[in-house]
């Protein structure tokens, strides 16, 4: 069992192209390794990254140490300042802007400039910085509506392409007793993907991104008409009641009884519906409908590794990083054996799965507005969490939205500088 | 030699006031390091603006002045005055269980462990059982209100209720509690006083207002004492229960500072010490009360 498991590794490893330069740098001492990967899939992914990468340089250890996904939110500060590991999963975009600034993060710009990782160039942006690149992406993921093909069969609907045949969709499905969309907003953040897509849908990438950026009023026009959309759901009864008291897999029932025909979610979703016995039949998927004449931008979150700056063992930490970015790891780690998402290296090969497969094709031909990380990704912490609070209390009191829109406009204010 | 022998006697003679000190000596190191001193690093810190990693720039008295326009801090404020006001529930309703569970009838210490137990339940375990208590649509609350015929309501999910529905979570515990100290006060009750009150003619509440209650006064100070500080760090089941929400409206001032300093979207250590220091200062009240009356007694005692 070691042996061909050994014997897989060296295959993976010359066939990636790895084995020379690795043999040529020959890595020695210890690789401490911090992960949030904690779901049971993840975590054995990463122990596979670990030990595989292990057996190929036969002079280093590598320590892996797995975190609680939420816990490592709060304690990478600690672990980075304290006693820094050598490579640690974190996430692109504005979600890496304190720790870069303050020094935490290592720069590898020349990793990026002098060719070290072929394939990589689409997701660049989101590992930028001040011009400088900050770490390596390992997967991405589609979002979008996930619904209940058999439900939709039954009343004879098809998958909408405009916010018009959306909304006669779910008014079939409000009639037939159904809601049309479960979220569970307890823990705030599902609030921000709709918002996300509303948003982009309604004012387009751009004007989403000059919101994140501060540099549009929540006030404006432009922001109320997304609400204004928004609320034309709300107000039929689209969603579930009692949101709020639910986390996003406790809204998972609701989909899988039938008793709501879709939910708005990143491609993570997909396990987990399978395993509550759902069949490929009975749900698909469809890209968040056109509403203006606007390029469409999605919302395709990054989870990314990087080297802390005072990393004791740099040397190895590059040559991770490499490793998990080549291509066959890539296909690997994100095949419906692994993670189930998507790939973030352009000669990596995409699973042979009906959803990885529709989320690759949307990102690629049909997000032509841009793609967005998520709205706690892109927005600065402090204005998410304000933010999405006013978000949740939108869905379950739309009339509260002048009030909503004054206190983030006067967080905005504060917070922009 | 004779210096040593000096010294010898100069422990000697003052070693009534030395050896108290000694005992004395690691805990009051002890509560320098880790008590003091960091009260006092809060108080520093709020007048600083700070993400805990870069440099800390001196605002001076900034972090406060937005507390006072901020919204989240007024509805936290408040709903920390519920909690002191609501969990003093606990001591009465502690006192009540005692008295019934203060008889000799078989089987008794069953009756007693069984209310007793909650007590000893983790805090977050208390919070889960009580979330799925409220569950919306699943939960007993409703199954039971259904069964009589009334509307169905989210407790949790309802910005006006949800904090009352996280408060009768925590009494259910901090009752037992209160039961227990009042059960170790009526052991102390001088059965004499009661024989004696028994032939002055009273029984009932006179009984309990004029002679019981007035030898229990120990007990009531240690329960008011828990009572208060358990509502004011009341963490928690906050966290366990709504996490602040919906929208905020949970939210006590010990969560409030650790969303702004310590949680995903936080790191504002400067706003956090802030509000780190309005919650001190609102306890200071209650600490100077407590070793107040606790002095007059001590100096009652010894005259």
């Amino acid at each position: 069992m070691l042996k061909s498991t050994k014997a897989a590794v060296a295959t993976v490893a010359i066939t990636a192209g790895l084995a020379t330069s690795a043999t040529a740098e020959d890595l020695s001492g210890t690789l401490r390794i911090m992960s949030d990967m904690s779901n049971p899939a993840p975590r054995a992914i990463m122990e596979g990254l670990a030990a595989d990468f292990d057996a190929m340089h036969p002079g280093l250890t590598v320590e892996l140490e797995v975190v609680d996904r939420e816990a490592w939110k709060s304690q990478i500060r600690n672990a980075l300042t304290a006693n820094p590991p050598d490579v640690f999963n974190w996430y692109a975009a504005n979600r890496m802007a304190p720790y870069v600034n303050a020094g935490l993060f290592e720069d590898i710009t020349d990793m990026w400039d002098g060719g070290d990782l072929p394939g990589l160039d689409s997701v660049k942006g989101a590992m930028t910085i001040d011009g400088k690149q900050y770490g390596v992406p390992y997967t991405y993921y589609q979002w979008g509506i996930y619904y209940r093909e058999d439900i939709f069969n039954e009343l004879g609907l098809t998958e909408p392409a405009t916010f018009d045949e959306e909304i006669a969709n779910c008014q079939k499905i409000v009639d037939s007793g159904r809601k049309c969309y479960t979220i569970g907003s307890k823990f705030l953040w599902t609030a921000g993907g709709w918002f996300d897509y509303m948003n982009m849908r309604t004012n387009g990438f751009d004007f989403h991104m000059k919101l994140a950026t501060g540099q549009a009023e929540w006030t404006s026009d432009e922001v109320r008409a997304t609400f204004a959309n928004w609320r034309k759901l709300i107000d039929m009864g689209a969603f579930i009641d009692d949101h709020q008291t639910y986390s996003w897999q406790e809204a998972l029932p609701f989909f899988v009884n039938g008793e709501a025909t879709a939910y708005l979610m990143g491609n993570f979703v997909v396990p987990h519906l399978r395993e509550a016995g759902l069949t490929d039949d009975q749900i698909d998927f469809y890209q968040f409908p056109k509403i203006a004449d606007v390029p469409m931008g999605e919302d395709a979150p990054t989870d990314t590794f990087h080297i802390a700056s005072n990393a004791p063992n740099k040397a190895a930490a590059r040559a991770f990083l490499q490793y998990v970015t080549s291509p066959d790891v890539q296909s690997k780690i994100n095949g419906p054996d692994g993670l189930g998402q998507l790939p973030v290296n352009a000669s990596a090969s995409v699973a042979d799965d009906e959803f990885i497969k529709q989320g690759f094709e949307m990102l690629s031909n049909n997000a032509t507005g841009g793609i967005a990380q998520f709205f706690d990704r892109d927005f600065p912490a402090e204005m998410a969490s304000v933010g999405m609070e006013g978000l949740q209390e939108f869905m379950v009191f739309p009339d509260n939205l002048e009030d909503i829109l004054g206190r983030l406009e006067s967080a905005r204010q504060r917070i922009y500088k | 030699m004779t210096t040593a022998t000096h010294d010898m006697n100069w422990v000697r003679r003052n070693r009534m006031t030395l050896t108290p000190l000694l005992f004395l000596l690691p805990g009051v190191l002890f509560f320098t390091v880790y008590v003091i001193f960091p009260i006092l690093q809060s108080f520093n810190i709020s007048l600083y603006e700070w993400d805990g990693l870069g440099e800390a720039t001196y605002i001076g008295l900034g972090n406060y002045q937005e507390l006072v326009t901020d919204r989240a801090f007024e509805i936290s404020l408040w709903n920390n005055v519920k909690w002191l006001a609501l969990y003093l529930l606990a001591i009465p309703a502690g006192l009540f269980i005692a008295l019934f569970l203060n008889q000799t009838i078989p089987g008794i210490r069953l009756y007693k462990s069984l209310f007793f137990f909650p007590f000893v339940l983790s805090q977050v375990v208390v919070g889960l059982v009580f979330s799925w208590f409220y569950l919306p649509r699943e939960g007993l609350l409703n199954a039971v209100l259904s069964f009589f015929g009334f509307d169905t309501i989210n407790v949790l999910g309802d910005p006006t209720l949800a904090t009352y529905g996280i408060i009768a979570a925590g009494l259910w515990p901090q009752t037992a509690y209160c039961m227990i100290l009042y059960l170790t006060g009526l052991n102390a009750v001088d059965p004499e006083q009661i024989e004696a009150g028994r032939l002055d003619g009273a029984k009932g509440w006179r009984m309990l207002w004029h002679v019981i209650l007035p030898q229990l006064k120990p007990a009531t100070f240690i329960a008011f004492v828990v009572t208060i500080i358990g509502a004011l760090r009341s963490f928690d089941l906050i966290s366990v229960m709504t996490n602040g929400g919906p929208f905020g409206s949970t939210r006590v001032l010990s969560f409030y500072m650790f969303e702004k300093a310590l949680s995903e979207y936080g790191f504002r250590m400067g706003y956090g010490s802030a509000i780190a220091v309005v919650l001190f200062l609102i306890m200071l009240v209650f600490i100077g009360y407590f070793l107040w009356s606790m002095y007059r007694d001590e100096k009652a005692a010894r005259r």
